[in-house]
């Protein structure tokens, strides 16, 4: 335990020594994204009506407007396929940071309140303002995000031992339990209850273009971000000292990095309900694949995000057709025991 | 000199343990006559007191008799079964914030009922008495691997550990019910959502019946082994010193634990946090002597959930919010503060 800055976890020597692998980051990045463009093309081309992959090409390239398939492809598989993508590098990124950040091995975006505070919000425009155009929804969901946060934050730091990662969970715990139920009641009284429940489980498949290209250039933008803060957030998780011995200034740093944690969870959980674990699971292979530096982590935790999401929504559909099972459910059976991983492997208390 | 003082002490402690107690009881009661009172027909606390002694309408004997007191009973009766389950779980994990819920045993518990109404046949009302006992082995089996997963050999067992297992372990148990719950058809999915929001459903004689062994088993076992938690309570090594059979008698109170929040939650569904607040408000009120601490408890429980039932049918009428969300609406921020003050 070191008692000079309240955290638990020394996850690296003080001493700033990096252990990176540009290489390997490298490989993992670009195999990742050839993986992510033949998952995109796998997805787009199985379901109910299994397609051709050429059939796909066509429809991406030259697309004819009379042929059902194209019809299909346009309109369903596509924005779907690209939401998963989207929505998986938005978690996994959102988790790389708050890991970074707050030096916190179990830190995750639903694991951490964020989710709950975007669905409790959402119920609330559900039942008070039916039909708020989705831009608003969007709004509106960064914000339930940040009212989660803040209070798991708030109270997780308000005790004199400062904000220990059991600690932060047990907080996170509370608050979703205190969100979700709010948000449950909210549905029963106001008869929103089925809508929430499908939402909630979670899954990219009604996702419309609209949806996407109102997401997109928040997504982008956070995005840019997080590569833009990457450098600042590998300082930050060598310890707050550290980052200030190398004149940092640790707080506009994390808010910036907050801000941007807030609009990736809440974009994602607009489209697409709380899933959890991605941005527990993704951080920590891509810390293991490719070192301790940010500068990697951020694009690689990006990348895999979107591979994990797309894998996840195809095996979602695969499963038990023409059934779909909630792909928040699906992660959850990969996130959990990893979790369980992690909190046995911790040698030390956590 | 010490010795005369202590007992002077102790006996402070008992009678004032005998005061709190005695109060917590005539408070349920008031709140049971508050609770007879409210609801979709309102009675006048006359009609109330004439039908009590038999000489009310037909009409209001049904409402008092068939609807209101066995829902208001089992209130009790649930929240009672769930603070001491807390109670016991608090003293074997020496850790404030153990409760059944964050645990995930109710996750567990709740599964089983799940899977039961989605395999059950019929659309009718499933056996009352099968359900505590489905409910009883998810819990277990759940409790069984909760333990499992955060022991380890040479270290045992560590209570953080033991919390952050539970809250994963009901993290998964959760997307499982989601899977199970979306493929439910309607009728059966109102059903299921209610129950998951934590309503008491079991609204009839039938119920109480169903609950009342199990409690009156387990209680009096728990009461009597309040000596050992207090001998838990003064940490491992003094324990294993005094010559508890530590391991054992830790199944065993684990086990009642188990035993309560099961049979509780079949008929009330998925109630947390009574199981922490209760326990605590109870510690401030009589002490951390288990003796007094796991009846107290009962009470606080017991008033706690008569309370909640009562203002779900109160606050927004004519419709109800089932009790487990007002309990989790108080509860989550007593949690929190608890949280923010402890220094573990």
């Amino acid at each position: 335990m070191n008692s000079h800055t309240g955290h638990v976890i020394q996850a690296e020597p003080s001493v700033p020594k990096l252990r990176t692998r540009p290489v390997a980051a490298s490989i993992v990045l670009l195999g990742g994204f050839i993986a992510v463009v033949l998952g995109l093309a796998t997805s787009i081309s199985v379901g109910a009506a299994d397609i051709s992959l050429l059939t796909v090409w066509q429809a991406l390239f030259h697309f004819n407007p009379d042929l059902t398939q194209h019809q299909i492809i346009q309109e369903l598989r596509l924005p779907r396929a690209l939401a998963a993508a989207m929505v998986g590098a938005c978690f996994a990124v959102a988790g790389a940071i708050m890991q970074g950040m707050t030096r916190n091995p179990l830190a995750d975006s639903g694991l951490l309140g964020l989710n709950a505070g975007a669905r409790c919000m959402l119920a609330l425009c559900f039942a008070f303002f039916p039909g708020l155009p989705y831009l608003y929804l969007i709004l509106y969901s960064f914000l339930g995000a940040a009212l989660g946060a803040a209070l798991v934050y708030g109270i997780g730091s308000l005790s004199q031992n400062g904000l220990t990662p059991v600690r932060l969970t047990l907080a996170g715990a509370a608050v979703s339990a205190l969100l979700v139920a709010l948000s449950e009641g909210i549905a029963i009284y106001f008869q929103v209850g089925q809508d929430l429940a499908f939402w909630v489980a979670g899954g990219v498949a009604g996702t419309k273009w609209f949806q996407l290209n109102a997401m997109f250039p928040w997504v982008a933008g956070a995005l840019i971000g997080a590569l833009l803060l990457s450098r600042s957030i590998t300082m930050l998780s060598l310890g707050d000292e550290v980052a200030t011995g190398l004149g940092q200034r640790t707080r506009w740093v994390k808010l910036a990095a907050a801000i941007v944690v807030l609009v990736l969870a809440g974009a994602a959980v607009s489209a697409v309900g709380s899933i959890g674990f991605v941005g527990l699971l993704i951080p920590h292979v891509a810390r293991f694949l490719v070192g301790v530096d940010y500068r990697w982590i951020i694009p690689c935790s990006a990348v895999l995000g979107s591979l994990l999401m797309i894998l996840a929504d195809i095996g979602a559909r695969m499963i038990n057709p023409p059934f779909e099972t909630p792909i928040g459910a699906l992660i959850a059976l990969i996130g959990v025991p990893f979790f369980l991983y992690l909190v046995r492997k911790e040698r030390r208390e956590l | 000199m010490e010795v005369i003082r202590s007992t002077q002490v102790e006996r402070r402690r008992a009678a004032r343990a005998a005061i709190v107690m005695s109060a917590l009881g005539i408070l349920i009661l008031v709140m049971l006559v508050i609770s007879l009172n409210t609801g979709y027909i309102r009675l006048a606390p006359f009609d109330v007191w004439k039908t009590l002694i038999g000489a009310g309408t037909d009409k209001q004997e049904l409402i008092l008799f068939d609807f209101r007191l066995p829902r208001i009973v089992i209130s009790v009766l649930v929240g009672a079964g769930l603070a001491v389950s807390g109670c016991i779980l608090q003293g074997l994990a020496r850790n404030a914030l153990a409760e059944p819920g964050i645990l995930g045993i109710n996750s567990g518990a709740g599964l089983m009922v799940i899977l039961f109404v989605s395999f059950y046949p019929t659309n009718a009302a499933a056996p009352v008495f099968l359900l505590p006992l489905l409910a009883l082995v998810g819990a277990g089996l759940t409790a069984a691997l909760i333990y499992g997963l955060a022991f380890k050999k040479h270290e045992g067992l560590s209570p953080t550990r033991l919390v952050l297992t539970g809250i994963a372990v009901a993290a998964g148990i959760n997307a499982a019910m989601i899977v199970l719950t979306i493929r439910l058809d309607p009728n059966r999915f109102q059903f299921v959502a209610t129950w998951l929001a934590g309503n008491i459903w079991g609204t009839d004689w039938d119920f109480v019946l169903a609950l009342l062994p199990w409690l009156v088993v387990l209680l009096p076992f728990v009461f009597r082994k309040a000596n050992v938690l207090n001998v838990l309570n003064l940490g491992e090594l003094t324990a294993a010193g005094l010559g508890v059979l530590m391991e054992k008698e830790r199944r065993y109170l684990l086990a009642a634990a188990v035993g309560l929040v099961a049979s509780c939650i079949a008929v009330s569904g998925g109630i947390t946090f009574v199981g922490l607040i209760a326990p605590h408000l109870a510690r401030q009120l009589v002490g951390p002597k288990h003796q007094f601490l796991l009846p107290a408890s009962a009470l606080t429980g017991g008033l706690l959930l008569i309370t909640a039932d009562t203002l779900g049918r109160w606050i927004l009428q004519p419709s109800e919010i089932p009790t487990g969300i007002v309990v989790a609406v108080v509860g989550a921020p007593y949690f929190l503060y608890l949280l923010a003050k402890s220094k573990a």
